[in-house]
């Protein structure tokens, strides 16, 4: 034990040193990969084991849920599954065909298809990010073969991409994160676009859009592919608001996503498939 | 055990408690002014404890809940050790105030600590749009405090009678 004098004589040199430390180690961070690595050890095996605490009563709850719900309720979620798998099997058939015909028509013209996608489910962790940022945590790591920049879409559309990766569980940035920006194209006309995050589940903004556009208010936004990082032809998002400003260059328009971004438990993790050359 | 191992055991439990607390899912309303917990513990160890109490466990822990929380490796830890060298500095001094008064400095420290996570958030654009919002988790540690220094005060009571 130090006594008073000694510590408060240390102190202000301990604490500026320690600052500058904490700086250099954020602008580190910040600009490029090096610590990447100590960040997802630490993640592993320190973290991790907090965040799976954390969300044990949250699947503690969904797990009583499944099992003790009575047998009505079980025949019916049955009968409508059945229901809905016959619907999505109807429409399935009619998918294979056109994607056979769509296969046949590029080769015909020797233009590159994509085939296999593959697709594989994640939990969300029932942990809470920073508030300031858009991100959640996943359940599925390295140990799963998940890549770092993966996309990550939902039943609905497009949710995110991976951009930390740790052996257990993956953080994934959401489509809403300011820092986020992703390549669309309208699927009415085919017009392109950057759609970028605004720190709001709810609102996204398209960048880039002359007055003049031919966009529309319900038109939906699907991912066209040109950053190389997203499958193309995923929903993205639906125009809600299209304000044109004469003064201005471009003109202001307002989507919201098509994925549940602060609601969806389970979420799909693709890994984009290979381009085909004829 | 002894004092210094129950002491470490205490310490460090409670504050790997507020990390849980400050992952905890909220709604999202509720989330926006979520007490800022690690700070809150550090704190009350920083005025209770000032002799054992240094920079690495705020750096530790701050880093910790970095990644726990997403954030920037360092961001945390930053704010926690400039909460805890003020603490540090005046503790002899805030272990005389009343209760109150002692959260009202503490909401001050913690809203320093806040206006230096606003320029990280402003260098790498996740600037917040409602100012008032931002910096209500600090009044809402000040109502909190009068209870956890209590609280924590009758644990170390128990565990750490010396």
């Amino acid at each position: 034990m130090r006594s008073l004098v000694q510590q408060s004589a240390t102190l202000t040199l301990n604490a500026i040193l320690m600052a500058i430390f904490c700086v250099v180690l954020m602008t580190i961070d910040h600009r490029n990969d090096a610590l990447k690595g100590a960040r997802s050890t630490v993640a592993s095996f320190l973290v991790y084991p907090i965040q799976y605490v954390v969300s044990a009563p949250a699947n503690i709850l969904h797990w009583s849920r499944d099992n003790l719900s009575s047998r009505n309720t079980l025949l019916e979620t049955i009968s409508d599954l059945h229901k809905q798998n016959l619907q999505l099997m109807a429409q399935q058939q009619q998918l294979l065909s056109l994607q056979q015909e769509n296969a046949r028509l590029r080769e015909l013209l020797h233009a590159s298809s994509r085939v296999g996608e593959e697709i594989l489910v994640a939990e969300v962790l029932t942990v809470d990010q920073d508030y300031y940022k858009q991100q959640i945590v996943i359940n599925k790591g390295e140990v799963n073969n998940v890549l770092l920049g993966q996309p990550v879409i939902d039943a609905m559309g497009v949710m995110g991409q991976v951009i930390e990766l740790n052996q257990y569980s993956a953080s994934v940035l959401l489509i809403s994160d300011p820092s986020h920006a992703l390549p669309v194209q309208n699927n009415r006309n085919g017009i392109r676009s950057i759609v970028q995050g605004k720190g709001d589940p709810g609102e996204l903004d398209l960048l880039h859009i002359p007055n003049n556009a031919d966009i529309k208010v319900g038109d939906l936004l699907i991912t066209s592919g040109l950053g190389g990082r997203f499958p193309p032809n995923y929903p993205v998002a639906t125009i809600t608001d299209v304000e044109i400003r004469p003064g201005q260059p471009f003109a202001r328009v307002i989507a919201k996503p098509a994925a549940a971004l602060e609601i969806s438990r389970e979420v799909l993790l693709v890994w984009p498939g290979k381009e085909v050359k004829p | 055990m002894t004092l210094r191992g129950r002491r470490i055991l205490l310490v460090n439990l409670s504050l790997l408690i507020a990390i849980a607390l400050a992952i905890f899912p909220l709604p999202n309303w509720a989330a926006a002014v979520r007490p800022d917990w690690v700070a809150l513990v550090l704190i009350y160890w920083c005025i209770a404890l000032p002799m054992n109490m240094g920079f690495s466990t705020a750096f530790i822990f701050g880093v910790l809940l970095d990644i726990a929380t997403g954030t920037l490796l360092g961001q945390h830890a930053l704010g926690l050790t400039i909460v805890s060298y003020v603490i540090l500095k005046n503790h002899s001094r805030l272990r005389l105030f009343p209760l109150i008064q002692q959260g009202v400095i503490i909401m001050l420290l913690l809203m320093v600590k806040q206006l230096v996570f606003l320029w990280i958030y402003g260098m790498t654009h996740n600037a917040p749009s409602n100012m008032w919002l931002y910096f209500l988790p600090s009044v809402i540690s000040m109502i909190l405090w009068p209870w956890l220094f209590v609280f924590m005060e009758n644990i170390r009571r128990r565990y750490l009678n010396i």
